[in-house]
């Protein structure tokens, strides 16, 4: 089996398997949007303006709680350098488990629409294309998110460090995320959303080939 | 890393430049026509962005020669680097509200690069934290230089997301030219700052490396004579 | 002519922080040897064993493990080496025969249907590691060291979370081993168990080595404390 293969699947199982923490985390999200709400106070006008910065505030929470799960059970026993030692290529190890994020935060994202739709009387009809950016900005988490995620998963004050690290930069991608989909639901007169789509894919693409490069140095000794 | 006083001579270089062009331009350059005397906190502002980017800079090439040759010196300078860059981050970010305030009576005016600059005194200071939890030293070494590269890579990225995002809003923004009757206390203020960083850096990175040494295990005495039996 | 060396160092040293937990141990192993490696708790027994697996590098010295050099060619002896640690490499939300088809995948072949019922976990085969008590982690470890088909196999303590029927387990699982022609190391502190298993015998004593010879003239117990 080729090894990214190996991983993905591996990786897609443990997701599988360990569900439950999917649905709290998804809760999580849920209740942060929720919060959002209270915050800004019933003035749906308000709220429409903000909610797509609501949604990929709420998603960006909790992709810290996903992202920090996803090597839990990596380091429990060791068991990824147990791969490593078999031997299997950083790279497949790092890409596995960095698709498996993707997806994990994707259906997230897509979970939390339609909570958003209902908070803060938000709709579109372009569905497909709000996929397509969520996808994108799920994305442009999980890269550097999986990296960090297995760095941090290794160090005692592993909660606060994830976010401190990764918060900071991913801010291309959220200002992205977060105009492509206002420009989704609210109206895109001016065509702009090509443009903020670029820069979504443009971070994607070079954290994705980045972090790849890197994995190796962070899990071997 | 030796002893020699060289970091101390050029600091202090630095810093009778940094008094030349800071008094120049806040006693004798002509007054700016629009903005009046608060234009003049750009004389130690536009140096000190200007050098925190070469800092940050800096920092990138240490961590890219950390990874590829390891060794103790780039990772001390390495440390160095990223602890000058998020104090002058942070003090660029004082400085555009110092500037922002009475010009425009807000405190931050979301220009893209004080904006990027506030991003990169997170994004750097972060990697300042990962360092503090981080134990063993070859680990820290490694991961802080990966952090850096991480980090760095992303500084066009903010930039230009921030500036496409603050174009649609655009009201006020920092004076991005400079007219040519400032550009000598500006000059001599962004050369007395480099020499200042350098030196600055240089003593940093040295204590840096003696706490390296201070962490690491001794050299190992000599072999015990091995028992009965032999080797193999 | 002599038998080649599955594994040989030269000066290997390791440090943690301050403390050299490997100091300067220069050692050869013949290929197709049985080894006990002893010492106290603290010698750098798991240490050595995780160096010549390439888990940790060196800090000084070489090593070289079935004919490739620790440093530089880790990939080449990670495909000869298997090694049974005290963390079980496992994943506790998986079963045991997942686990295996999750290695064997990585390995590029398919997990031998019976090395679950070898290791005398055939009943709970499907049921999560996360259920399972010490000892039986240490069956299902013990199941993927022997899929690995290594011709370098390094035993970390592996007698102890093991039951007696267990032990007796790990010493058909060595015996075939030793048949197949394979090279095992084995630290382990039940000595007398050792002196009867193995070849040779290594001592470590605060991470260097102190005594190495045939094992059946292992120094007694008082020495290597218990």
């Amino acid at each position: 089996m080729n090894p990214l293969a190996a991983a993905l699947r591996k990786d897609l199982l443990l997701q599988w398997r360990t569900r439950a923490q999917f649905v709290a985390v998804f809760v999580f999200g849920a209740s942060a949007l929720l919060l959002f709400s209270f915050a800004s106070g019933p003035d749906s006008g308000a709220l429409r303006q903000h909610a797509a910065g609501f949604l990929w505030l709420g998603l960006m929470l909790s992709s810290t709680l996903a992202l920090a799960d996803s090597f839990e059970s990596e380091m429990a026993q060791r068991a990824l350098e147990g791969l490593l030692l078999l031997p299997a290529e950083p790279r497949a190890l790092y890409y596995g488990k960095a698709i498996a994020n993707v997806l994990q935060l994707t259906l997230l994202g897509a979970g939390l629409v339609p909570l958003m739709v209902v908070l803060y009387d938000v709709s579109t009809a372009r569905v497909p294309a709000l996929l397509g950016v969520i996808f994108l900005g799920a994305a442009g988490l999980s890269a550097p998110g999986t990296l960090y995620s297995a760095m941090t998963a290794q160090l005692r004050a592993r909660n606060t460090l994830l976010p401190l690290l990764l918060f900071p930069l991913v801010v291309p991608a959220l200002l992205g995320a977060v105009k492509a989909t206002a420009l989704l639901l609210l109206g895109d007169p001016m065509g702009q959303l090509g443009s903020w789509v670029s820069l979504l894919v443009a971070f994607d693409l070079i954290y994705w080939s980045l972090c790849g490069l890197l994995f190796e140095r962070v899990v071997e000794d | 890393m030796g002893r020699k006083p060289w970091p101390f001579v050029v600091a202090g270089f630095g810093l009778l430049l940094l008094a030349w062009g800071t008094i120049w331009g806040l006693a004798f350059a002509p007054k700016e026509v629009y903005m009046g005397d608060v234009q003049r906190i750009m004389y130690v502002h536009v140096p000190t962005a200007w050098n925190t980017m070469l800092v940050l800079t800096f920092a990138f090439g240490c961590a890219v020669v950390s990874l590829l040759r390891g060794g103790w010196a780039w990772d001390a300078r390495l440390e160095a680097a990223v602890e000058a860059g998020v104090v002058m981050s942070i003090l660029v970010c004082i400085q555009g509200s110092i500037w922002a305030r009475p010009t425009w009576g807000v405190w931050w005016d979301w220009d893209p690069r004080l904006t990027t600059t506030a991003v990169l005194v997170f994004a750097f200071g972060a990697i300042l934290a990962l360092r503090q939890f981080v134990d063993d030293p070859v680990k820290r070494a490694v991961w802080s230089a990966v952090a850096v590269v991480i980090a760095y890579v992303d500084v066009p990225l903010v930039y230009y997301s921030v500036r496409w995002w603050n174009s649609l809003h655009q009201v006020q923004s920092t004076p991005q030219t400079v007219s040519r009757a400032f550009h000598w206390p500006l000059r001599i203020n962004a050369f007395g700052v480099l020499f200042l960083m350098i030196g600055v850096i240089a003593l940093r990175a040295r204590v840096a490396f003696l706490r390296r040494e201070g962490e690491l295990a001794p050299p190992q005495p000599s072999p015990a004579a091995v028992g009965a039996g032999g080797a193999r | 002519m002599t038998t080649p060396l599955a594994v040989e160092t030269a000066g290997l040293s390791r440090r943690y922080g301050r403390r050299w937990a490997l100091s300067d141990v220069s050692l050869g192993i013949e290929a197709g040897s049985v080894v006990m490696l002893a010492g106290r708790n603290g010698s750098g027994k798991s240490t050595l064993l995780r160096v010549l697996a390439t888990a940790l590098r060196p800090d000084h010295g070489t090593a070289r493990v079935a004919g490739h050099d620790v440093r530089h060619e880790r990939e080449a002896i990670r495909r000869e080496v298997a090694l049974l640690a005290h963390q079980s490499f496992l994943y506790e939300a998986l079963t045991a025969r997942e686990n295996l088809h999750v290695a064997a995948s990585f390995l590029g072949r398919g997990a031998e249907a019976d090395l679950i019922a070898r290791v005398g976990l055939a009943g709970r085969a499907d049921d999560p590691v996360a259920s399972f008590s010490a000892g039986m982690r240490k069956r299902l470890a013990l199941a993927r060291v022997l899929l690995q088909d290594a011709s370098v196999v390094l035993l970390d303590e592996p007698y102890g979370e093991l039951d007696p029927p267990g032990f007796d387990l790990l010493d058909g699982a060595i015996a075939e081993l030793r048949a197949r022609g394979a090279t095992v190391i084995m630290a382990t502190h039940l000595v007398e168990r050792g002196r009867r298993l193995c070849d040779r015998a290594l001592l470590l004593e605060d991470g260097r080595l102190a005594w190495s010879g045939a094992a059946a003239a292992m120094p007694t117990a008082a020495h290597v404390g218990e």
